[in-house]
């Protein structure tokens, strides 16, 4: 029965195409039976490689399933149903459906056996999850969605040319474990990090995370960064590079997750300090510090997305998600306000909440391999999550000055997932051994002994001391309206200024040369913008008309489509010109 | 008027938290006498060392961050064209 199945990827991106034809009560029992039956198929798999397809003499292989690809595989799956319960009374289907071809591409990443299937899905990633950020319609939004496809098509790119070189190299398309020995690993590597948001690879998160609807960032925060971590799990375990940029990672967001005004863009902070853990597990790269990354990574979807979730209940019941705007909220939204501290509570690693059965996996492995300051760096990071997450976040949303907002509970639909997220953060935090079960290496480890509850409870509220005392005194970060400089700084406002002086300066000397290269590139962007706007055209006109637009309206959408594409707000026209660079190598190179 | 919950407008309610919060910590403190603090490194076994070591990342964290705003911080409509 599980052979007659299409792989998980292809379930979700294709059943994602009919959300749009079904109304009603009916869909929102589809969009949630989508990945109930993606989890029982994935429940039944067997060990071993499944889905293999011939494409041009190679071996694509669809579903490479062993215990490392299985348990991201769950989480993934579990996410998307809570992804969607959230999401399910939202009437925008462009939300929907890239939502989900998100979530499939992202499983098609995680199964792929093979480097080919693995970047067609990468790269469909990188897209679905750019009509996510723009999805709030804003300018803001849009532009920051452009700032996101940009990098991470030139991301894209590195993986592509290191695919390529590796391909020659080795003369198969499979891969497995790689290591950092050659120029194409290197490549690989860098293409994998900057999904991973590892530093300096990382503005385009905080940058663009906040930027999307109450439930589309829900989404966001699970897929990109954590399919990065698993292939780094699987390619580059023991880099020592990794430590390093691991505890960059853990470190340096947390302080400006203390300055940052925007609850959603603490947590994109946040989201990072905690792949910086996983890091540093990848890096240490023994079987218990491995365990450690897959279990970070299991737990901290769940509860970064319950974080996200609590912050989203409230950006759509009041409008507002700045520190400086709401407080208070426990009174109004007491069932959002208990979930969200369960949220904080599990990113805290409070004992019997889930974060800590996994971190302290990795802080021991530290230990264990007596990495003195790689150990000292994530007791002071630990220390770092309480503030910004585990204090700040619901503080100043829930309680903290009473910003008089009187704002009901979300609808059911949003407390039920929030409900849910919160049981299993619970549940994996006192049940913890099924998922120790899961993790790819026999497990020997044991969270809870005296000594390390009461180690880890010492840190936690004598931190939280601090803030008390803090708070009191008024030593505290004040919160302010601010905007705080980050990498993204670089291509902002220096890249326009470099531009600039360049334009000036050199301008002048070879402004002929320019002028016919000038006028090659801008004919083979025209050539790929028209032929990607007549193509999205097409298309869209017919599934308007089903639709049932007609007349102004349908002439409204048809400008709009084609205003997008031309002013480059739509990422389609570069996703055209990625897919046929990649077709040319393809020609070129076998 | 649909129903609030006012439980921490009440200071007593607060001050109530705040003891119980300081009532916890000292039993954290006491409580490490009666497990046996096996470690990975020897700063491990100086009485008191999480809590001491997680008071002061927080000062140190709270203070360097606020140093890290003078440098970074920008009006919030510093990308604004």
């Amino acid at each position: 029965m599980i052979i007659n199945m299409p792989p998980p990827a292809l379930v979700f991106i294709l059943g994602a195409v009919l959300i749009p034809f079904i109304r009603g009560k009916a869909k929102a029992v589809y969009m949630l039976a989508i990945p109930v039956v993606v989890f029982i198929t994935l429940l039944n798999l067997p060990m071993g490689n499944a889905w293999i397809v011939e494409f041009w003499g190679y071996e694509l292989i669809m579903g490479r399933v062993d215990k490392l690809s299985l348990v991201f595989a769950y989480v993934f799956t579990i996410m998307a149903f809570l992804g969607v319960l959230f999401a399910l009374h939202v009437k925008d289907n462009l939300q929907h459906v890239s939502g989900l071809v998100y979530v499939g591409s992202t499983l098609g990443v995680v199964l792929a056996g093979d480097f080919l299937s693995l970047y067609l899905f990468w790269e469909i990633m990188a897209v679905a999850s750019t009509f996510l950020i723009i999805a709030s319609r804003t300018r803001a939004s849009r532009e920051a969605g452009f700032r996101y496809i940009l990098v991470h098509l030139i991301g894209g790119l590195f993986l592509l040319a290191g695919i390529v070189l590796y391909i020659q190299k080795t003369g198969t398309i499979a891969f497995d474990y790689i290591g950092l020995t050659g120029v194409e690993s290197y490549l690989i590597f860098i293409g994998i990090a900057l999904n991973a948001a590892a530093i300096p690879l990382h503005a385009w998160l905080p940058d663009a995370y906040p930027m999307g609807t109450p439930t589309s960032t829900v989404f966001l925060s699970a897929f990109t960064t954590k399919s990065a971590v698993y292939l780094l799990i699987r390619t580059f375990p023991g880099a020592d590079i990794l430590l390093v940029i691991g505890a960059l990672m853990v470190s340096l967001p947390i302080f400006y997750a203390v300055l940052e005004n925007d609850i959603r863009r603490v947590l994109s902070y946040s989201l990072m300090n905690q792949v910086g853990f996983m890091l540093v597990g990848i890096g240490i790269g023994t079987e218990l510090a491995l365990n450690g990354a897959v279990a970070h990574a299991f737990c901290h979807i769940i509860y970064k997305a319950l974080l996200f979730m609590a912050a989203g209940s409230v950006l759509q019941m009041t409008g507002k998600i700045k520190c400086t705007e709401i407080g208070g909220l426990y009174k109004t939204m007491p069932l959002t306000c208990l979930f969200c501290m369960v949220g904080a509570a599990s990113i805290s690693a409070f004992p019997l909440f889930s974060g800590f059965v996994s971190k302290s996996m990795i802080i021991s492995a530290s230990g264990h391999e007596q990495i003195f300051l790689i150990w000292l760096v994530l007791q002071f990071a630990s220390t770092g999550v309480v503030d910004h997450a585990g204090i700040k976040v619901p503080f100043f949303t829930f309680f903290g000055h009473d910003s008089g907002i009187r704002a009901k509970e979300p609808p059911l639909n949003m407390l039920l997932a929030m409900g849910i997220a919160a049981a299993l953060c619970v549940g994996l935090g006192v049940f913890y051994q099924p998922l120790y079960n899961l993790l790819p290496f026999p497990v020997h480890y044991e969270p809870y002994t005296g000594a390390h509850v009461i180690g880890q409870l010492q840190l936690l509220m004598f931190g939280a001391l601090a803030f008390t005392l803090l708070i009191l005194s008024g030593y505290y970060v004040p919160e302010v309206r601010s905007r705080n400089l980050d990498a993204d700084w670089t291509y902002r406002k220096f890249g326009r200024f470099a531009y600039k002086i360049a334009d000036r300066g050199l301008n002048a000397l070879n402004r002929v040369s320019e002028r016919i290269l000038m006028r090659i590139i801008k004919g083979i962007v025209s050539f790929f913008k028209t032929m990607a706007a007549n193509l999205a055209l097409f298309v869209s006109v017919n599934v308007w008309l089903v639709l049932g637009y007609r007349g102004k309206r349908l002439e409204l959408k048809k400008a709009r489509l084609y205003d997008d594409i031309f002013q480059g707000t739509l990422p389609i026209g570069i996703g055209a010109a990625v897919t046929i660079t990649f077709v040319l190598l393809m020609y070129v190179l076998t | 008027m649909k129903k609030e919950l006012t439980i921490f407008d009440n200071p007593k309610n607060v001050k109530r938290l705040r003891m119980g919060f300081f009532v916890a910590l000292v039993m954290l403190l006491i409580a490490e006498s009666f497990v046996e603090m096996h470690g990975y490194f020897s700063v491990e076994h100086f009485y008191g060392f999480y809590a001491v070591y997680g008071f002061i990342s927080y000062v140190l964290l709270i203070f360097a961050a606020k140093v890290l705003r003078k440098i970074i911080m920008r009006k919030e409509d510093y990308y604004d064209h």
